[in-house]
């Protein structure tokens, strides 16, 4: 086991570097002189100047690579040209808005996902399967951001039930805090629940089928303990991995529901960013979310090792 | 085969739209500025007096062509390069597997965003960035299955008859692999779909006025409660056609490999 986290951390530091390579890279796409992009709308001369100081903009590729690489391995993602204020500080303020969304969508597909994917798999080719298949390629066909519409029209508009928009934070009132994030978090966690109902699924098919289970049946067990403590247990497994690959896509959806409910969370830092010009604030968001990506794979092999004994020898 | 034929209509429409939208899809008209759904208007009009049904129809070649141009990309650019690093393997495989690990390590979407964000907004900026941020799936799957080719006797054959590299990679390799890079081929179309609705709904992809299914729900949004027609036409449009063709690359996948009969 040792040998494979070994393995698996020492490959993170090529990908890492690649990673980093390729944000530095993308300033290299803006048209014309960096230092003038960068500056956003308002050209400020002396702005370009100090752009042009700061990134070397006079050097060489590799030596400006690398001491923009140097910064950021010391913490500093640059500055926002817009608020004036370094991106590092702006992603801390941000984060725990997204966290949360985050948080809330993937229990919210943790409960519809496995409870589908079980359900069909125990009851596979009934319509309680057809209908889960229904489900689940409903929630991977859904563009969120028209599922956010769809909901604020039911629940905001016609019932009245739900504000349309807007964030409370939870510090200041968390009743209105869980009432405005409850519809952005079930945009976010319906297509994440397809792709985990579809993985639970075909776990569960696989292992219901082994021995252990059939003997688990023979010695008279009651279905419920066979199917909850037996077999799900072991169908998590190649879950927890599969499913932590989907997270890379539950934050590429926060973007767009972010934007729909107007959340002032990671999302809405990077799309705003993104019409500022913000170049610096667009690079930093894209590190952070690559690495936080990066270490989340991982801890979901960690997480796999853990749950699954055989592999540990 | 629903799958099929809601493709095939859906690119019948965008291929027919000058012919078949009742309105000029970017004609304002002040006297039906959000006007409800009508015999006038089918599918109602949205706040310029635009007709909504001939931006539908003529949004549906926007769709479809990000969709198949972005994936064109992907694949232009995915199969040479896993090719390279499944058939060459050593150093050229590490290297080229590290970038596509890097790659795959930005989300999708946030991959696609920054890229859009610095190349420009436009469509073809838009599909060039959905077709960078696609390409390592289809690095890691030609890769992947090149592998596996490589270990079949027929490759082992065509080498001991002293066919040069090139050629087997390219006419006894590729043939062989190319039923499941169709099958991903088919539903990265409709994620490509998804994603150039996405960044037209963020103000990334087509600008108006032309009409595309994003920014018209972008508009929508600030409409929702007076003019929900405006909101229900383009998404309900996105979806039948993102459905369609994941529903085809299921189909395409049971009828192309056995394993998922």
């Amino acid at each position: 086991m040792l040998n494979y986290l070994l393995h698996r951390l020492a490959l993170i530091v090529p990908t890492l570097f690649f990673v980093s390579v390729l944000i530095f890279g993308l300033q290299q796409l803006l048209p014309g002189d960096p230092a003038i992009a960068l500056a956003g709308e308002d050209r400020d001369p002396e702005v370009v100047a100090f752009l042009r100081a700061k990134f070397h903009l006079d050097e060489p590729l590799p030596v400006r690579y690398w001491y923009w690489a140097k910064g950021v391995l010391q913490g500093d993602l640059g500055d926002s040209v817009r608020i004036q204020k370094p991106v590092s500080e702006l992603i801390t303020e941000k984060l725990p808005v997204t966290l949360q969304l985050a948080a809330m969508a993937i229990v919210i597909a943790l409960v519809i996902g496995l409870t589908a994917g079980v359900i069909s798999a125990v009851k596979k080719d009934t319509w309680w399967d057809y209908g889960a298949n229904v489900f689940a390629l409903w929630g991977l066909s859904t563009p969120n951001f028209w599922l956010g519409i769809l909901l604020i029209l039911l629940f905001a508009v016609h019932l009245g039930w739900l504000p349309a928009s807007g964030y409370v934070s939870p510090f200041e009132d968390l009743k209105e805090n869980l009432a405005s994030m409850i519809m952005p978090a079930f945009v976010l966690g319906n297509a994440f629940a397809a792709v985990l109902m579809r993985h639970t699924r075909s776990a569960m098919l696989q292992v219901l089928s082994s021995d252990y289970v059939r003997t688990a049946r023979a010695k008279g067990l009651d279905e419920r303990v066979v199917v909850l403590k037996h077999a799900l247990r072991n169908a998590l497994v190649p879950v927890i991995t599969l499913g932590a690959l989907g997270l890379g896509e539950l934050l590429g959806g926060a973007v767009l529901t972010e934007q729909v409910f107007s959340i002032p969370g990671f999302g809405k830092l990077i799309v705003d960013a993104v019409f500022n010009r913000d170049y610096s604030v667009v690079q930093g968001v894209v590190l952070f979310t690559a690495s936080a990506y990066i270490l989340l794979n991982l801890l979901a092999d960690m997480a796999y090792f853990y749950v699954n004994p055989r592999l540990r020898h | 085969m629903f799958g099929l034929a809601v493709v095939l209509l859906f690119i019948t429409v965008a291929l027919l739209a000058p012919w078949i939208a009742p309105y000029d899809p970017v004609a304002t008209d002040w006297g039906a500025i959000r006007a409800a759904p009508s015999s006038a208007h089918f599918f109602g009009a949205d706040e310029l007096g635009r007709d909504v049904l001939s931006r539908v129809l003529w949004g549906a070649r926007a769709s479809i062509l990000a969709g198949v141009v972005s994936v064109s990309i992907s694949l232009l650019f995915g199969v040479p390069i896993g090719m390279l690093a499944g058939y060459l393997g050593r150093w050229v495989d590490a290297l080229i597997s590290r970038i596509t690990d890097a790659m795959l390590a930005c989300p999708f979407l946030i991959l696609a965003i920054a890229l859009a964000a610095f190349l420009g907004p436009s469509l073809t900026n838009a599909m060039i960035a959905i077709g960078i941020s696609a390409t390592p799936i289809f690095i890691r799957l030609t890769r992947a299955q090149v592998l596996s080719a490589k270990a079949e006797d027929y490759v082992e054959a065509a080498r001991a008859l002293g066919n040069p590299h090139w050629r087997i990679a390219l006419r006894h390799i590729l043939p062989n692999i190319v039923a499941p890079l169709i099958v991903q081929a088919t539903l990265a179309i409709a994620a490509a779909v998804i994603a150039e609705a996405s960044l037209s709904f963020l103000g990334l992809g087509q600008q108006p006025p032309t009409p595309s299914w994003g920014s018209m729900l972008n508009t929508a949004r600030n409409y929702v409660d007076q003019a929900p027609w405006m909101a229900i036409w383009p998404g309900l449009s996105i979806f039948l056609l993102v459905l369609s063709f994941n529903l085809l690359g299921d189909g395409l996948r049971d009828a192309l490999d056995p394993r998922h009969k």
